[in-house]
């Protein structure tokens, strides 16, 4: 047992360094002061850079319609399947880990040419601004971890006893959904409006290659090339930002699971 | 909770639809379908089309010959392919060590939920704010380089620079590892301590046990992984476009200066074959993937 725990602080301990070093660096970097010694200067240009302030806004409205529509998407297919479909979970869960490997540089590329070459109201419709032409492949690119996220959610709760008892006391299946199984999932589905969020504040390459250069990111990478400070102190809080969302979410999610079932869940098996 | 880290293990009930009403039930998955064929299928399907013709819209073989043979582009593709290589069997092996020494953590003690969330946000970030971070680390005026030289390791004279191919590599591994602690820990979950117990009472030391017990179950999925890590890698832009500006020939860079027109105009439809060669390569690897899916899980089947 001595031998197995020395193996693991050597473990946790490297992965500390590994991890910890860059954010640390990235801490002291952001904090240095143009003329020497320290100063918050570096994340303050935000509230005065009008530029990066609607940068913000755009990606902030992106991010929230993309994981809306996630949701949408996610939410009732992944019921759906858990409830009629049991068989097709494998298939789901490799269709949802395409969008992981499908370079976004490729999706850009396709997207690029019929953004170049194809006319028509429905394109024009789709190509007017940042927010109508990124958040349709943003979307794209959030549903595998969506679906992971809310599946997860699913399988640790009685969804059909839930569903089955829902529906006996006259709910049809859409109010069951909204007012019995979301809430039942209500952490799930946060973690993954969560991690939609750090996606939309990390992507570059679609709205780079479309040039749609007004979203966050890539005014975070166009001021690094006069201030590197602020680049690198507004992707630092917005790495932590998310992050803490998270991990907040994961203790809510969790007490609230403690207190409401006495037995916790035992790993299931098929019958 | 956000459990990236859980199983997520196949419904328990048995399916009572009844046959005639499952056709109507698979409308359900529709929208979910239409919505994956219209924007994944879509920009795909013009890659394609757009690959075989040329710039006058007749049907070529040329830019897919082009992407293929031009040294520049085979320069990139075998940077890309180092580059994913490496990184994936580092993060993979680092990832592993990483998920079991959290593994034997309590599951709901604060270094699970710190290593679990922070994973989902590594992994899914993109790499923007890890390309700034490493630049402020290891840059030449960052803080570990600072570090480094006042312990008597110049890592500039040395020739390092943090936006070259092992500069990159060492980025790309802050997000390797944790996408491989995401898709490892069920597999690492799946070995039953009855196994283990079982060897035990039979006379494997634990070294025994690992090699001859939980390494041949683990096999398949960690190879899985490592295909993801790849793929992950191979697909991977933003960190470089970020740290470097493209300056590192990557298959990604080669793609996005010929659709910019920076080499010569009209290679747009040579940087769509280069996108194909790409698709075809993650393609081998998904295929490959799937397969060892499947063998991996023949185990957690039970």
């Amino acid at each position: 047992m001595t031998r197995g725990r020395r193996w693991r602080v050597v473990v946790l301990a490297l992965a500390a360094l590994y991890f910890l070093i860059p954010l640390i660096a990235s801490a002291e970097f952001s904090l240095r002061a143009p003329g020497g010694g320290y100063g918050v200067a570096n994340y303050t240009r935000i509230a005065e850079d009008p530029v990066l302030l609607s940068a913000l806004f755009t990606s902030l409205r992106i991010a929230v319609l993309t994981a809306v529509v996630v949701l949408l998407l996610v939410v009732p297919t992944a019921v759906w399947v858990r409830l009629r479909f049991p068989s097709l979970a494998a298939v789901l869960e490799s269709a949802t880990i395409l969008p992981i490997v499908i370079p976004p540089v490729v999706m850009a590329a396709g997207i690029a040419f019929v953004q170049a070459n194809l006319g028509g109201p429905v394109f024009r419709a789709l190509f007017d601004s940042s927010t109508s032409a990124l958040t349709p492949f943003y979307v794209i690119l959030a549903l595998p971890f969506a679906y992971r996220a809310v599946d997860n959610g699913l399988a640790a709760i009685p969804l059909r006893t839930l569903v089955e008892a829902a529906r006996n006391l006259g709910a049809g299946m859409t109010t069951a959904l909204v007012r019995v199984v979301l809430p039942a999932v209500r952490s799930a589905v946060l973690g993954a409006a969560f991690l939609t969020l750090a996606l939309v504040l990390g992507e570059i390459v679609i709205a780079r290659i479309l040039l749609y250069t007004d979203t966050f990111p890539i005014a975070v990478v166009e001021v690094g090339r006069s201030a590197a400070g602020v680049s690198v102190a507004l992707s630092l809080a917005s790495l932590l930002l998310t992050w803490v969302l998270l991990l907040a979410v994961s203790f809510v999610g969790s007490r609230r699971r403690r207190s409401s079932r006495s037995r916790p869940s035992a790993p299931r098996r098929n019958p | 909770m956000t459990s990236l880290l859980d199983t997520p293990t196949a419904a328990p009930d048995a399916p009572a639809a009844r046959p005639e009403r499952r056709w109507c039930a698979a409308l359900g998955l529709l929208p979910f379908a239409l919505y994956f064929l219209v924007f994944l299928g879509g920009p795909l399907y013009f890659v394609i089309s757009g690959a075989f013709t040329d710039a006058d819209g007749l049907p070529t073989v040329g830019n897919l010959v082009a992407s293929l043979t031009s040294p520049q582009y085979l320069l990139a593709f075998r940077q890309s392919l180092v580059l994913s290589a490496v990184t994936a069997v580092i993060g993979a092996v680092f990832g592993t060590f990483l998920a079991q020494a959290v593994l034997t953590a309590r599951p709901r003690s604060p270094l699970r939920r710190i290593v679990s969330t922070a994973s989902g946000v590594l992994a899914y970030f993109g790499g923007v704010p890890l390309a700034f971070a490493f630049i402020a680390a290891l840059g030449q005026t960052g803080l570990a380089t600072a570090w480094l030289r006042s312990a008597g390791l110049d890592l500039y004279a040395s020739g390092f620079r943090i936006d070259s191919l092992a500069g990159l590599a060492l980025t790309y591994v802050y997000f390797q590892i944790p996408l491989m602690v995401i898709l490892i820990t069920p597999a690492l979950e799946g070995l039953l301590p009855q196994w283990r117990e079982a060897a035990e009472n039979l006379g494997a030391s634990a070294w025994s046990y690992w090699r001859l017990v939980a390494l041949p179950v683990l096999a398949p999925a960690f190879a899985g992984a490592t295909l993801v890590l790849f793929g992950n890698a191979f697909a991977a832009y933003a960190t470089a476009l970020a740290l470097t500006s493209g300056s590192i020939p990557l298959v990604p860079t080669a793609i996005a200066s010929a659709l910019s027109g920076n080499v010569l105009v009209g290679q747009a439809n040579v940087g769509l074959a280069l996108g194909l060669d790409m698709v075809v390569v993650i393609a081998v690897v998904m295929v490959a993937y799937l397969w060892l899916q499947r063998r991996a899980a023949r185990w957690s089947r039970r």
